[in-house]
């Protein structure tokens, strides 16, 4: 009897292994040549050439994942509304504050999405080490070639393979002010450092502090104080010399850079100058970046040097126009001749290589979505380095202005360095160091500080 | 695989495992055998072992393995990443600050508590004094760290109100180091104080009173009565309440990250862990730092049990 029992458990123990492996086997198997099969819904219309080598996809999901949150997520998910007529395919949209840590947990396990969109070439880098990260397909890789500048197809390569293709992009050196204010006491829009300081000084003298900042960000705390610095690096020691720094080609504490920072301590560090309308100088620190431009509404501060996407975080019914309650202008260097511009942007990489994917990541990377994003941001504030975009289609003259900068084959273009250097610096020691110069710390500690933890290997 | 689909594996997993068990124990439960009475007993055991297996014991390895590993836990670098702790200044300063923490913390908690509930102690008013200093327990501490990053901050800050009011100006409470540390501390307390509160109270309401009387009648009072009956009465109780609140200090992490997202030089092993893990996306480093949290709360949490055991036998 008891050999009947021991038998009995045995096929109990099978009968368990067999089932686990008919779960194991529910998963979903896919086609291996890149397409669906069947005839594409798009078949035939102009604007789906594009994508109907990928064949039916009717019914399948595109999960993407993204920092791109409410209320900027509304014209992102109008903006595929095209991709789900050609396709057939419906794309699931995840946004998330907490995307660039979590991303990262996903990747290494195994819970991925098909499609994330990465806002640094840094985090790129680390997402790619975890192997999780599929290169672009052909067709993507041909649309970057002809519509993006060779420049934006290396800020998506990692160690020679292409992955991630750009998608949206900003412009980082503006100064934001009341065009009204500036009226009202005869200033012109300055376009040279000395005037810029000239008026500063003038605003002082009335009694107003001119410039307004804030860097807190929740983990991000510090960012705007590394464009501050990224912006000032451009002016006072030029391209070549960012370059180099953002490669270490020069140490991140040569004195060239501390030229820079005490060039922007000028500023964010002078008790007359700052904070208006919020506080001291400290109160940068504990100031919301959202908000540290708000004062300029009330005419409590004049000049708040932020990129073009900090146009979502003026009040509704703000005019943001030339005429208008705010407005925007260039960053002056030390001269009018020269015009460096900083900026950023997000890249489109892929966890699969389902056809799905491949055929959003193509939809992604053309004209075609370029300008139909365009179409769906009625209230602005979006651009793209993508040279198919139709300027036209752009609603705010502030996009305008950047997608012209982007697209001018003779501007000086450079990618927010702190986006760049690895993830130890550029979202580690840089943000931290910047606030604790911020609060007090003197220049030379606050670079060398930053020096002393770029990673070795 | 759709949620839905996902919810079905689920649900047929747990099923099979449900079918599996129940199979086990009817046919076990027939045989009187020792044979029998064993795989009953594994039939009870083992899921929790596998359980415990899966979800504390290989983590608990997988991080230590991770912590000997470089930042794409590609190669192993033997010790550097604990190196790296006890060397790099900003790391060392953290652990300064948690040390600070571990100390005050429990102490100035446990302090308060222990006092609040011998002066409430047949008070008047004692259950509604209770339950004010009860109540915090109740909110979660991130919740907990906005309301007091409002009671901090810069402009309208209660805080600075009152000391503006008072003559002692406005400062920045949370950026001033080494200052902010105590700030923070403070948080914990004021959750942490409800806790220790509740349970010397009851320890001290169990307190015989066979043994208050005859030290009355020997003329004990006031705080002689609180010094030679009372504490060595509940001692058993203190410590147990001192070594929860350290566990807890220990794991503190929702403060720190809520108010100053470790800036200032306010950073603590729990915060910093999580920064190197996935803001610097150096997980040697950061396992490195989780695994030496687990070193200092496992004697606490050891030395925990033990009193409880002996708090049980009494």
């Amino acid at each position: 009897m008891r050999v009947g029992k021991i038998r009995r458990g045995a096929a109990t123990v099978a009968a368990l292994a067999s089932a686990a492996l008919v779960v194991a086997g529910c998963g979903s198997s896919d086609d291996e040549n890149g397409t669906a099969g069947g005839t594409s819904p798009g078949e035939g219309k102009a604007e789906c050439a594009q994508l109907t080598s990928y064949g039916d996809l009717t019914g399948r999901e595109v999960h993407v994942y993204t920092g791109i949150v409410e209320p900027e997520d509304k014209a992102q998910k109008d903006s595929y509304k095209l991709f789900t007529e050609c396709t057939g395919a419906t794309v699931n949209y995840e946004g998330s504050k907490d995307f660039e840590a979590q991303v990262v947990v996903r990747a290494r396990g195994g819970n991925a999405p098909d499609i994330a969109y990465v806002p640094q070439p840094g985090l790129l880098k680390t997402l790619v080490q975890t192997k999780a990260v599929k290169p672009a397909p052909q067709a993507v890789a041909d649309n970057v070639d002809k519509w993006f500048g060779e420049d934006w197809k290396s800020y998506g390569t990692v160690d020679g393979t292409f992955y991630a293709a750009p998608l949206g992009a900003n412009v980082k050196s503006f100064v934001w002010y009341s065009p009204k204010m500036f009226k009202a006491n005869g200033w012109t829009v300055p376009t040279t450092w000395a005037d810029l300081i000239k008026l500063s000084d003038e605003a002082a003298a009335k009694g107003i502090k001119p410039w307004c900042a804030g860097f807190e960000s929740g983990e991000a705390t510090g960012w705007p104080g590394t464009d501050w610095l990224e912006d000032m690096v451009l002016r006072t020691a030029g391209p070549d010399v960012y370059t180099k720094w953002l490669n270490h080609e020069i140490p991140f504490n040569d004195p060239q850079i501390a030229t820079a920072l005490d060039r922007a301590g000028s500023i964010l560090k002078n008790p007359k100058y700052v904070n208006g309308g919020i506080g001291d100088v400290k109160s940068i620190a504990t100031t919301a970046f959202q908000e540290g431009g708000l004062p300029i509404l009330d005419g409590k501060c004049a000049f708040h040097r932020q990129a073009s996407f900090y146009a979502a975080n003026w009040p509704e019914g703000t005019k943001v126009t030339a005429d208008g309650d705010v407005f925007a202008f260039y960053l002056p260097g030390d001269d009018a001749s020269s015009k460096p511009v900083l900026g950023g942007g997000e890249f489109v990489a892929a966890f699969n290589d389902k056809p799905e994917t491949q055929a959003f990541q193509t939809f992604l990377s053309s004209d075609t979505w370029a300008n139909e994003k365009a179409k769906a941001t009625p209230d602005g504030g979006w651009v793209s380095a993508n040279k198919g975009l139709d300027v036209n289609n752009l609603t705010s003259p502030i996009d305008k202005l950047s997608a012209s900068i982007l697209q001018d084959p003779n501007a000086v273009f450079r990618f927010d360095a702190s986006d760049l250097m690895p993830a130890e610096v550029g979202s580690g020691s840089f943000w931290k160091q910047m606030v604790n110069w911020i609060t007090g710390q003197d220049t030379k500690t606050t670079l060398d500080e930053i020096e002393k933890s770029w990673p070795t290997s | 695989m759709s949620t839905g689909e996902k919810l079905l594996q689920a649900l047929i997993v747990v099923a099979i495992f449900f079918a599996v068990v129940t199979l086990i124990l009817t046919l076990t439960s027939r045989v009187r055998s020792r044979a029998g009475e064993l795989i009953q007993s594994m039939a009870f055991v083992l899921p929790a072992v596998g359980l415990v297996g899966v979800g504390l014991l290989y983590p608990a390895i997988n991080s230590i393995n991770l912590s000997l590993k470089d930042k794409y836990s590609t190669k192993y670098v033997g010790f550097d990443n604990y190196k790296t702790i006890f060397t790099d200044a900003d790391l060392l300063r953290v652990l300064g600050n948690t040390a600070l923490w571990v100390v005050v913390t429990p102490i100035v908690a446990t302090l308060i508590g222990l006092i609040y509930a011998v002066l409430t102690d047949h008070a008047r008013f004692e259950r509604t004094a209770k339950a004010i200093i009860f109540l915090p327990m109740a909110i979660s501490l991130v919740g907990a760290s906005l309301i007091w990053k409002f009671v901090y901050d810069d402009r309208i800050g209660l805080l600075n109100a009152f000391t503006d009011t008072v003559g002692l100006g406005r400062h920045h409470w949370l950026i001033n180091s080494p200052w902010n540390n105590i700030w923070l501390i403070v948080i914990l307390i004021w959750v942490q104080a409800g806790f220790a509160m509740t349970v010397l109270s009851a320890s001290i309401k169990a307190i015989p009173t066979d043994i208050i009387e005859a030290a009355k009648l020997d003329g004990v009072g006031g705080l002689k009565m609180f010094r030679f009956i009372t504490v060595p009465s509940i001692r058993p109780t203190l410590i147990v309440v001192l070594t929860t609140i350290t566990i807890t200090t220990l794991k503190a992490f929702d403060i720190v990250r809520q108010t100053t997202g470790g800036n200032y030089k306010t950073s603590v092993l729990s915060y910093e862990y999580y920064r190197q893990s996935f803001q610097s996306a150096n997980w040697g480093l950061g396992s490195a730092l989780a695994v030496l949290i687990f070193v200092l709360v496992l004697p606490v949490v050891i030395y925990n049990i033990r009193q409880m055991r002996k708090l049980e036998a009494r």
